[in-house]
């Protein structure tokens, strides 16, 4: 269902013809019939094959390699270990993930000096056959000095607590605080008098939450292959959301000129945020240049993937909330502590955006905390950060609700943000469709379909994400038979191909069929930031807008030049352009380009900054067994603000995508470990992520609050529908059983010790 | 005068004030004029004639990290999270 609340996109000509409709994805049969290229399809010329030797210790410093044995194997061509990269110095960069230090991404690509989580690469080995590159890598010698791992965010924060990086210190907004520990930095938001709003409060909820480490769960695995050639230029092809970003890190890690690096994407399955990071690109290119200038590829498996990749953070949170009985929120305080793998860069800057953002709040206080632990490097995940967050805040909001005895909806209604109000960390929001989602959920035949049985439940929770713009650049060439060539450098994750053709197509008033998009790679087209922050089909979709103005102009002057009339004269309508009578269709001018002029080409590069932000609101039908604590989901409605759906059918992927990865981290997604930091379940046998018959069928809304910030209304749409879900299932499970979750995940076991706990109570 | 929204953690360089206002026609130009009036402020939230990593300048609730970024009279400005996302 699509509810469109603004008729017009700032461009101001809807309705539409292409924008809305519902045509197939340019990529669609080359996957469906197996010939799309993916990471590990990629196939050179006397290719060798890579393997990884991996930590088996969470932390332990290294007292010596010795790869002699594995070099003498007969099929090894190269060795490598941190020895073979260059020196890095501190160097930020943001690859559209939030800010990373490459000093520690060298580090995270192969071990220096110590090991700091299972599964942490220390060497790599490139032979003629996978099967040879394996065994060699259990020839390599490493002896480990074995250090105490720390596993807990709060256990990480304590002063006694393991040190995992000696040189970290504590930064708070630019100052660092002396001393060693494993609190990277503090970030802190408050606005009003805390306590004054507190003692205004007749009702205060203050709660405990954990949320566990979990993973973005992609399907197709990291996997690269690397071409250092004779010449000194590197080529990586490789499963990346992030051509440019791949491109620059490689750069920097092997100190090579950008320009001597170009970085190939293949189609990807799944990323998530998970494949904007460098993991096996740069141990490739060293393996190539080491192995004689030979093509090498590696491809993780599964247990790599789990060990090593992603993961998100597990967090602490804490929220008070106060409200007056007739439903105002009166103060909130949160402290949220997120762990960051082992470096620093968890999302806790987001969250602590995101956990309040829906709601007026004129006295808060926010506390965020980025801490190390010995668990892999925590990576962007849809929505970094807003998962937890959410999952706390919305339970707590739910709690106050149902204490005054109040309408979830209505008491959302009463607090909620609109144009003009002030985030939680200040600035003032533009227009926003936060209330008309939840008008939206109101209204809905599911919010007020009777829902019968024991042990059944219904649950609401909102949502935020604050979305992004980034750069992005596209090259359009019009062709003989007036199709036009569309470059982008974009990778297509969720149908961008389609959705940025089709601004493409509007644009310039002609068929949606008529344009050929292509991702190509990072010498073919000008600088793109990363496919992630549900930018693609808002900033690249603004590129091919402006790039499709350009060539209506120059068409326009084809045109004239054919009409022989002046240029002013010229007007262009539905195809067809005219002057004074006579006219000249758009595959006409483009058959007569010859005739005319020279070839019609444009380019458009573009960094918006206006990306308005996504607010969501669902609601979840659960029915909950007693006596396994197994969640069943039986009905769910995921509401959201749109801006403008280019292809709704993949604006409902992406609400779809949204919550089956909600609800998997709701009820059983986790990393287990042992007490010494070894990782139990890197497997999807036991690290279970939802299937189909896990879920029943999701029905979406797609309100359409145009953002007055692009030319078609587009919001950034991937992200925000993470961000409800756990809080949605908590708040329908406590309606179906009483008990209030605390834990993510939710799964049969923590729900029958909530349950035990209560009757003990 | 543009209004700037001075974060917590710095709000020790402004005397414990959260809201200030500094003249200029430029996000550099407010900056310059906020820090002559509170010394070290720049440095807290400027690195290399940039904004720090990890923080975004909000003018008028739009990011835009650009110093030349043009202010006006009546404009609010934040510092805040960088946020980009997966």
């Amino acid at each position: 269902m699509t509810l469109t609340r603004d008729k017009k996109g700032v461009a101001g000509k809807a309705p539409y013809k292409v924008i809305g409709t519902r045509p197939l994805r340019p990529d669609g049969a080359d996957k469906v019939t197996g010939k799309a290229v993916y990471g590990a399809d990629v196939h050179l010329p006397a290719m060798l094959y890579g393997a990884m030797l991996r930590s088996p210790h969470a932390h332990a410093r290294i007292s010596s390699i010795d790869t002699s044995e594995a070099e003498r194997v007969p099929g090894v061509k190269a060795v490598v270990t941190a020895a073979d990269l260059p020196v890095i110095q501190d160097i930020l960069t943001d690859l559209g993930e939030g800010v990373v230090n490459l000093r520690y991404t060298s580090n995270n690509v192969l071990a220096h000096d110590k090991v700091l989580y299972h599964g942490h690469a220390v060497a790599a080995v490139a032979a003629t056959s996978t099967a040879i590159a394996e065994e060699a890598v259990k020839l390599i010698k490493v002896e480990y000095d074995l250090l105490p791992p720390v596993l807990d965010v709060l256990e990480a924060m304590k002063d006694d607590a393991p040190i995992i990086l000696e040189d970290l210190r504590t930064t708070e907004l630019g100052e660092k605080r002396e001393g060693q520990t494993n609190i990277a930095s503090h970030i802190q938001h408050r606005r009003g008098d805390l306590e004054q709003g507190f003692a205004a409060a007749d009702i205060i909820v203050e709660r405990e939450f954990r949320t566990g480490t979990v993973h973005q769960g992609y399907i197709e695995p990291h996997s690269a292959v690397g071409l250092y050639n004779d010449d000194g230029h590197v080529t990586v092809w490789c499963s990346t959301q992030g051509a440019f970003g791949i491109r620059n890190q490689v750069s920097e890690l092997l100190k090579l000129p950008v320009s001597d690096v170009t970085v190939i994407p293949t189609e990807i399955g799944g990323g998530f945020g998970g494949k904007l990071g460098v993991y096996l690109e740069p141990v490739v290119a060293l393996l190539s240049k080491k192995a004689g200038h030979r093509p090498v590829k590696m491809t993780m498996n599964r247990t790599e993937v789990l060990q090593a990749t992603g993961p998100t953070s597990a967090s602490y949170i804490r929220v008070k909330m106060g409200a007056t009985r007739d439903g105002k929120l009166t103060a909130a305080e949160a402290y949220l502590a997120y762990d960051a793998g082992a470096f620093p860069g968890s999302p806790v800057g987001s969250a602590a955006v995101v956990i309040l953002a829906p709601y007026k709040l004129d006295h808060l206080l926010i506390d965020g905390y980025d801490v190390i632990v010995n668990k892999p490097r925590s990576a962007a995940y849809r929505a970094p950060g807003g998962t937890n967050a959410a999952y706390a805040s919305e339970a707590v909001i739910d709690e106050l609700a149902k204490i005054i005895g109040m309408d979830p909806l209505e008491f959302r209604l009463k607090n909620a943000v609109t144009e003009g109000d002030r985030r939680a960390d200040g600035p003032v929001y533009a227009r926003i469709g936060f209330v008309e989602t939840l008008h939206a959920a109101q209204e809905h035949p599911h919010y007020r379909a009777p829902l019968e049985g024991k042990h059944r439940g219904r649950g609401v929770a909102s949502g935020f994400w604050n979305n992004w713009g980034g750069r992005s650049s596209v090259s359009a060439s019009i062709n003989p038979d007036g199709s036009v060539n569309l470059l982008e450098g974009s990778p297509d994750i969720g149908g961008t191909r389609a959705s940025i053709a089709m601004q493409l197509a509007e644009t310039m008033e002609i068929a949606y069929e008529d344009v050929h998009p292509r991702v190509v790679d990072t010498d073919s087209v000008g600088y793109n930031d990363a496919t992630g922050g549900s930018r693609t089909t808002f900033g690249t979709g603004w590129a091919a807008y402006e790039v499709g103005l350009k060539l209506i102009d120059e068409m326009k002057r084809q045109a004239a030049d054919l009409l022989e009339v002046d240029l002013e004269s010229i007007a262009y309508e539905n195809g067809i352009f005219s002057s004074n009578g006579d006219s000249l269709g758009f595959k006409e001018i483009a058959e007569r380009i010859d005739e005319s002029g020279h070839p019609v080409v444009a380019s458009a590069s573009v960094h918006p900054e206006e990306f308005g932000p996504g607010f969501g609101t669902h609601i979840v039908d659960v029915e909950v067994d007693p006596e396994t604590g197994k969640v069943e989901i039986l009905r769910y409605t995921a509401v959201q603000d749109v801006g403008k759906a280019i292809h709704p059918s993949y604006v409902e992927g992406q609400l779809h995508g949204g919550v089956a990865q909600g609800v998997g981290w709701a009820l059983n997604e986790e990393y287990v470990y042992d007490d010494e930091g070894h990782l139990l379940n890197a497997s999807f046998l036991d690290y279970r992520i939802p299937t189909a018959l896990d879920l029943p069928m999701i029905d979406t809304v797609l309100v359409e609050v145009a953002n007055p910030g692009h030319p078609f209304g587009v919001r950034g749409v991937g992200e925000t529908p993470i961000v409800p879900p756990a809080g949605a299932v908590a708040n329908a499970i406590y309606d179906a059983i009483g008990v209030r979750m605390t834990t993510l995940p939710m799964s049969p076991g923590t729900i029958l010790e909530a349950l035990w706990a209560q009757e003990e109570s | 005068m543009a209004t700037v929204w001075i974060p917590p953690l710095v709000q020790g360089l402004t005397g414990g004030r959260q809201v200030v206002e500094a003249p200029g026609a430029t996000l550099r130009d407010v900056i310059d004029n906020l820090d002559a009036e509170y010394p070290g402020l720049k440095g807290r939230l400027f690195e290399h004639g940039r904004v720090r990593p990890g923080i975004s300048v909000t003018v008028d609730g739009v990011v835009s990290n650009k110093r030349n970024r043009s202010v006006r009279e009546d404009s609010e400005i934040h510092f805040v999270p960088a946020i980009s996302g997966g």
